[in-house]
């Protein structure tokens, strides 16, 4: 083993930058990362042990202690919830006899939750040794079970065959659905692939590729919407030994799955929005990070960046432009939301824990190994050959004044037709709802759990920078849903699983807000900790990054917009309850010991 | 002006609060002059004879009988106060929080070092005892606390001059040294 891992090690000529991809490799062969190995990388790479570890025990798919043999990560985003994930994790449990969060004691299953993995639109899911497997019902997990003890590979197991487009190609082979219901400026096929850098890069300046991307006012579509145009003139001017591009495919913000179907159907975009991005800004260096759990890409994704190469689309020299010379590598995540956040992508491009930075500096100014970086989001890099290709009027002709162009929303939760839907901003929430067949609205999460969470008088407002701004996530909730047990929870929780733990306020506020909000839904609350909820919220705005500044936003909006709700838990009478309850705190210390709780007088 | 009526007790502390509430020296007479103990270590009265002004409360809640005494003390003060790390964060009793309380009690009872004597392998369940609970409480999970005095332990000045302010109404000097962390 201690040869094969040294070989690992080799192949990445020991740089330590690359720890991801050499730790993604030593875990495919061993299984997980072991005490012998971490000693070897720390003397090959020249970095301490610790630092080994702290990156392995950040990522959510490392690990230092054996798996399973087989290791299954049961989605638990909310939609999964509410599409039965309680029944597919009791039958996973039953049928490989091992509980949520272990190994079985045999080695050969380990289970696992795991936050969103982008199938909203077909939950319940679960990744399984590295495949994704949607859909799920308790029959079909009894059967993927039973073929996994009689040792059937993992590639034999799809029984509903592969999912439509180009899912079903040798590449994918996945049983994953794309579901795109409405097709407008990016998701249509009138493009031919690299036409731009075939026919306009020769002969246009970068200065004036940027003038068009300023004129057609895109903004970025992961969520902060920074003017791209602008973004890539500060990249341009920026002074470096070295310009990167790198396309954000982190994709984590539960609820959306739009980069997914774009990387699926339309990678060729992809991958010419960096092109042209290189050429405008003058970058040699692209990466594409790509989450892990789009890790069924990789190889389909790895072949056409191979093929640009061969037909000089990528390399030096790209179309015979003297001194463009740009190239992409796709750097696979690990299982972390936070990596989504540039300065955090980019600590873990580096080899490290995906810790948000301290701005400024901006990317722009310093990024990636400290050179000027540009980040742009999956979508926003697949729109510009078209801007390019069609002109700038014929953006700015589509979506309204504050933003023009179209937006890809994933649809997901209690609607008819979960899926893609590509719309032009400006469109209204009840558009939204009336086209995805979502019928007994109660409420809908507009930009994931870091968005807002709106009601019936609300759905007239339109998606729009200026008005309810997104990054594509729309979960619909109906009106039977428990919108606080179920919906608020559950994200509270999601961002206390996926805090970086850099920030005091981040780190604690989130479950200091947990607390009293259960305390609430135990019937423990009084008025004024709906008060103290709000006022406590504010301090989470002093957070280092967006994760921390949203994390109080299920708790914020959910009391602006349904305060009834809160208002219905609270003691009507009593002022003042710390929620202290003495039964259940002895609870534990009396069965240990064997005596019965007397609790009389008290 | 009738004397105001003080009251402490000491919770899962270690009276270290206590012993820097008597540091005040011979201040102790001019606070004879200014206050009447009632429930107290200091004088050894067990239970509230009558209505008092300000509870002092040392240490957190580690068991039933904390619980009780604190509610004792809600029910009979007018102002409650948390004097000192423990009553206001747990303090080194609370080291014990986040591991499972049968871990701590087997540790305690059965396989620590010093559990030679113990060759029966009892661990105590007498019903006149204390029940443990699962974690140590601040006061302030427990009932209203209306003041925090901070430190471990708080220094005798601190003491006195809340004291002095909450007894004459005027107002304290919180300079940084005393409610900084370290
Ligand atoms: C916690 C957090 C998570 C994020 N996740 C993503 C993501 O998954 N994909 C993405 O493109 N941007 C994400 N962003 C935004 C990025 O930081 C960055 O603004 C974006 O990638 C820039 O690209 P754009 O200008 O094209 O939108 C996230 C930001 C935060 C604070
Ligand atoms: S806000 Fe949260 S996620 Fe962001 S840097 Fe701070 S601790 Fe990390």
């Amino acid at each position: 083993m201690k040869e094969k891992i040294l070989e690992i090690i080799s192949n990445y000529n020991k740089d330590k930058t690359r720890l991801m991809d050499i730790l993604h490799d030593i875990q495919s062969i061993a299984g997980y990362v072991d005490a012998e190995s971490i000693e070897l990388l720390h003397k090959e790479l020249g970095i301490s042990a610790s630092q080994v570890r702290e990156v392995i025990s950040f990522y959510h798919f490392y690990s230092s202690e054996p798996l399973g043999k087989v290791n299954i990560y049961l989605n638990d985003s909310v939609t999964a919830i509410m599409h039965g994930r309680e029944a597919i994790l009791e039958t996973f449990e039953k049928e490989c006899n091992v509980k949520e969060g272990s190994v079985s004691e045999d080695g050969q299953f380990g289970l696992f939750h795991t936050s969103c993995i982008g199938m909203n639109d077909q939950e319940p899911a679960a990744i399984i040794n590295g495949k994704m497997f949607t859909r799920l019902t308790p029959y079909r997990v009894k059967e993927i079970v039973k073929d996994l003890k009689s040792g059937k590979d993992i590639k034999e197991l799809i029984y509903e065959g592969d999912g439509g487009g180009r899912n079903a190609l040798p590449g994918i082979h996945s049983m994953v659905c794309n579901n795109i219901r409405r097709r407008s400026a990016l998701l249509t096929h009138d493009y031919t692939p690299f036409d731009v850098t075939k026919k306009v890069l020769a002969n246009t300046s970068p200065e004036a590729i940027i003038d068009v991307v300023e004129a057609s006012n895109i903004r970025g579509r992961g969520g902060a919407g920074f003017p791209t145009g602008m973004k890539w003139k500060f990249g341009r001017k920026a002074v470096g030994d070295h310009h990167v591009i790198i396309c954000n495919a982190d994709e984590g913000e539960p609820g959306t799955f739009k980069d997914r179907v774009i990387l699926t159907e339309f990678p060729e975009l992809v991958f010419e929005g960096m092109v042209i991005a290189g050429y405008a800004v003058g970058a040699d260096i692209g990466l594409l990070y790509l989450r892990y759990e789009y890790k069924y890409l990789l190889n389909y994704l790895n072949g056409i960046l191979a093929d640009m190469r061969s037909k000089k689309l990528l390399g030096n020299g790209i179309n015979k432009i003297e001194g463009f010379n740009f190239d992409i590598r796709i750097q696979l995540g690990a299982g972390a939301y936070i990596c989504g956040e540039e300065s955090a992508l980019i600590e873990s491009l580096e080899g490290k824990r995906g810790e948000p930075r301290d701005k400024p500096p901006f990317p722009v100014e310093r990024g990636y190994l400290n050179y000027p970086t540009v980040v742009n989001n999956v979508e926003t890099l697949a729109l510009i050959p078209k801007i390019i290709t069609k002109g700038s009027d014929w953006f700015l002709g589509l979506g309204n004044k504050a933003s023009a162009g179209t937006k890809i929303l994933s649809i997901s939760g209690d609607c008819n037709y979960p899926g893609i839907y590509e719309v032009e901003w400006g469109t209204t929430i009840k558009d939204i709802l009336d086209m995805s067949g979502s019928l007994d609205v109660q409420a809908i999460q507009v930009a994931g759990p870091s968005g807002a969470l709106i009601g019936e008088k609300d759905f007239g407002r339109q998606i729009s920078y200026t008005d309810l701004p997104t990054g594509g996530s729309m979960i619909v909730f109906g009106k039977e849903r428990d919108i606080l047990n179920d919906v608020v929870m559950n994200f509270l929780n999601f961002f206390i699983e996926e805090s970086c733990g850099s920030c005091s306020t981040c780190r604690n506020m989130t479950s200091v807000l947990k607390e009293r909000f259960t305390k609430i839904l135990n019937g423990r609350g009084v008025k004024s900790d709906i008060d103290d909820l709000l006022n406590w919220s504010e301090l989470l705005k002093v957070s280092r990054c967006g994760l921390g500044q949203t994390a109080a936003n299920p708790i914020t909006s959910s009391i602006t917009n349904f305060r009834h709700l809160y208002e219905n838990l609270i003691q009507k009478d009593v002022v003042f309850d710390t929620g202290f309850d003495l039964e259940e705190s002895v609870k534990a210390s009396c069965a240990a010991v064997g005596r019965q709780p007397i609790l009389h007088n008290m | 002006m009738s004397k105001k009526i003080i009251a402490t007790a000491s919770l899962a502390g270690c009276f270290g609060c206590h012993m820097s509430i008597l540091d005040i020296d011979e201040r102790i007479l001019d606070l004879v002059e200014l206050v009447e103990f009632n429930k107290s270590p200091v004088d050894d009265i067990k239970k509230f004879t009558k209505r008092v002004d300000v509870g002092i409360i040392e240490g957190g809640c580690c068991n039933s009988e904390n619980v009780e005494n604190l509610k004792y003390f809600r029910e009979n003060c007018d102002v409650l106060i948390s004097l000192g790390e423990c009553a206001i964060m747990g303090g080194l009793p609370a080291l014990r929080n986040g591991i499972p309380i049968k871990e701590c009690l087997a540790e305690a009872y059965l396989d620590g070092p010093t559990v030679g004597l113990n060759t029966e392998k009892i661990i105590p369940n007498d019903p006149e005892l204390p029940m443990i609970l699962d974690k140590v409480y601040p006061c302030h999970e427990v009932v209203k606390i209306d003041y925090y005095l901070p430190g471990c332990p708080p220094r005798a000045d601190l003491i006195w001059d809340a004291l002095v302010a909450l007894l004459t109404g005027s107002e304290m000097d919180l300079p940084y040294e005393v409610i900084k962390f370290d």
